[in-house]
């Protein structure tokens, strides 16, 4: 239509021959087919370059992707400029970052989903490892029977010292939010807590473990490991992520509310528990579960704290406990059987499955707590 | 004085609930000073005897320092190569979900990334050990051969794949999600004025990531990095698992070197006495590093928070 126009106006009175001339705002791109073109011919050109050296898809993906690269930014900067060059291969760029990045997380999912299935069964839920030894694992090897031995007393074991951890952490942790927002504004003390807990979010998993270990050390002698003590090291860790998301989610109740509620005659302490809080409940909720899944799949503190236990124990207080981490770490450097290993690496891979469901079920959890109960809208 | 209904009876027992209430917060923010400063105090007691035994009975025989320095390194070496190659993926992720992905992606992607934050690193630690390593083994070989030359390349080439590059990009992988989230939670507050009056003048889109995004993100970004740095310092398990360890060498793609923490991790299991207390003290060196690196990067954010946004 636009190319009619221009051509009459070109030369009028000519009866203009239908000739279809390319938009002007176009001119100077390559056509969007070019690309394509491009990339097809990177593809060729590259399997030919990675049989030359005796083929195999990592150097054909390597191949083809930077002769892509290299081509696609040459011909944009022939046809279309410097300028568009530049951009042409930096968008590229960008998009291959995304792909490599992609490569290894999808790897770990799939690797846990393919090794992980065919472990994951009621008995691997509802049993424990005692009694479970080298010899029982031989058997089933060489009978093809099924692998004896679960995961059941580290299922317990997780959720146990999850949930003394979370009893720690919350009380703590929302205390302390509310003295920041509520009580200690623009004092030195609630600068220092601020300061050290942002500290506190830094410190190293094995470095709270040892902490803990250290402490309980002292006092009970050494040696002391039990599940109080993992409770204790994860709370370490889990204090500092309820405190900044209770705080975050405090801060923008709005002062109205507190305000309206002071004119009534309401006291402050009731004002924060009846409504700041009540107002604010969606995120803090949303930000606990963030922090318990955090906390569940950490290893290293219950390595040093806790030790490991093949018998299910149920008494945080006493004895040695495993956790789904420490399991799957032990099953993995120390097979059960060390001449036939598959049982172990089954369990492991099975245990980490579990585990990935569990934060994810808490990370949703989290997401649809923060939506469902969030503050409705003005209108 | 009369009493009046408003102050009299519910105002006493009114009082006491604030008095309660807010000693309870205030002790719980107390607590957490309590808590820290005891992290640090209760690891120098228990690490004390290992400053004053006899240099002999250290692990390696030379003294504390000479048995610290070695991990101190691997430590560092083990992080330098993680950040080195997550930084600019993570980076280019980031710009990939805020800038480039289309709008009905670019969410789920975004949240496709804080849920690979999560996973627990037990588990990259697994996937390490079990498919990673192996994978790299042809890699390595090319390496040693091709450019053997380079110190750090030098063969023969590790037959496992445990070596000091494998853990690094292992480590790479766990910290890219906290790079790229972080990063592109910045990204996302860029001035949508400024970005639209780049391309009004006539910016491609690479021309209005560099001269409106990025200046703005900068401080952003680098403390996202050091964030990731601390994690990279601090990470566990997936070098115990990944690593073969052995002693300080140049070459990464051997068997050998050792970091603090999973030194911890495999030796603490059996340790007692003297040796218990050099792995105190190694995790007190790893505290202290991790500490600064983290007061840098918050001092960053601090300092750029009215234009960043960042927290």
């Amino acid at each position: 239509m636009s190319t009619m126009t221009t051509n009459q106006s070109n030369r009028p009175g000519v009866p203009t021959p239908p000739v279809r001339k390319r938009n002007s705002l176009a001119k100077g791109k390559l056509p969007k087919w070019a690309i394509w073109a491009i990339a097809a011919g990177a593809i060729i050109v590259g399997a030919a370059a990675s049989t030359l050296t005796g083929f195999n898809v990592a150097s054909f993906a390597i191949y083809s992707a930077l002769i892509f690269l290299v081509a696609a930014s040459v011909i944009t900067t022939a046809a279309e400029g410097k300028r568009r060059g530049k951009n042409a291969m930096w968008t590229y760029l960008i998009y291959a970052a995304f792909i490599v990045a992609v490569i290894p997380l999808v790897s770990v999912l799939y690797t846990v989903l393919e090794k992980g299935m065919p472990g994951l069964n009621s008995h691997f839920l509802f049993s424990s490892m005692n009694g479970v030894t080298g010899a029982v694992d031989n058997e089933s090897v060489a009978n093809g029977t099924p692998v004896v031995g679960g995961a059941y007393h580290a299922v317990m074991g997780t959720l146990l010292i999850t949930l003394w951890a979370t009893l720690i952490s919350v009380p703590v942790g929302m205390l302390t939010a509310v003295y920041l927002v509520e009580y200690g504004q623009g004092k030195a003390l609630s600068k220092a807590i601020t300061f050290f807990v942002d500290v506190m979010t830094g410190i190293p998993s094995i470095v709270a473990g040892l902490f803990a270990a250290a402490f309980f050390g002292m006092i009970l002698g050494p040696n002391a490991r039990m599940g109080i003590v993992a409770a204790v090291a994860l709370s370490v860790l889990m204090i500092p992520t309820v405190v900044r998301s209770t705080e975050e989610m405090l801060k923008i109740v709005p002062n109205e509310l507190r305000e309206a509620s002071f004119a009534l005659g309401v006291r402050r302490w009731r004002t924060i528990l009846k409504v700041v809080i009540p107002t604010a409940i969606s995120g803090i909720a949303s930000g606990v579960t963030l922090a318990i899944a955090r906390v569940i799949g950490e290893t290293a503190p219950i390595l040093v704290t806790a030790g490991i236990a093949s018998q299910i124990n149920m008494n945080v207080f006493a004895n040695w406990m495993s956790t789904l981490p420490t399991f799957i770490y032990y099953q993995i450097l120390t097979p059960t059987s060390p001449t036939n290993i598959d049982p172990s690496v089954q369990r492991a891979w099975a245990a980490a499955l579990l585990l990935i469901f569990m934060v994810m079920a808490l990370n949703l959890i989290a997401r649809l707590v923060a939506s469902i109960f969030a503050p409705k809208k003005g209108r | 004085m009369t009493t009046n209904a408003l102050t009299s009876k519910s105002s006493t027992s009114g009082r006491a609930g604030d008095k309660i209430f807010s000693g309870a917060a205030l002790g719980a923010g107390v607590l957490i000073l309590i808590t820290l400063f005891a992290v640090a105090v209760f690891l120098l007691i228990q690490a004390l005897p290992t400053f004053f035994a006899d240099p002999a009975e250290i692990s390696g025989g030379a003294g504390f320092f000479a048995y610290i320095w070695p991990i101190v390194i691997g430590t560092v070496i083990a992080a330098a190569i993680a950040l080195l190659i997550a930084t600019p993926i993570g980076i280019g992720v980031a710009l990939f979900i805020s800038h480039f992905a289309p709008r009905k992606v670019a969410g789920p992607l975004g949240y496709l990334i804080d849920l690979l934050a999560a996973i627990p690193s037990v588990i990259y630690g697994a996937w390490g050990y079990m498919v990673l390593a192996p994978a790299l083994v042809p890699g390595y070989e090319w390496l040693a051969k091709n450019l053997g030359f380079i110190p750090i390349f030098e063969g023969p080439a590790s037959q496992t794949g445990k070596t000091m590059l494998t853990a690094g990009i292992v480590l790479a992988v766990m910290v890219l999600p906290i790079i790229t989230s972080l990063s592109r939670e910045i990204f996302l507050q860029t001035p949508k004025l400024h970005e639209e009056a780049a391309l009004a003048l006539g910016a491609t889109r690479w021309e209005m990531i560099t001269t409106a995004v990025i200046p703005f993100a900068r401080p952003g970004i680098i403390s996202a990095v050091m964030l990731g740095l601390g994690r990279a310092l601090g990470e566990t398990m997936a070098v115990a698992l990944v690593l073969s360890t052995g002693n300080l060498i140049p070459s990464l793609i051997k068997t050998g070197n050792q970091t603090i923490a999973a030194e911890i991790a495999l030796n603490f299991p059996e340790a007692f006495g003297l040796r218990l207390a050099e792995l105190i003290a190694a995790g007190l060196v790893l505290f202290l590093i991790t500490l600064v690196v983290n007061m840098i990067a918050r001092g960053i954010i601090a300092r750029h928070k009215e234009f960043s946004g960042a927290n």
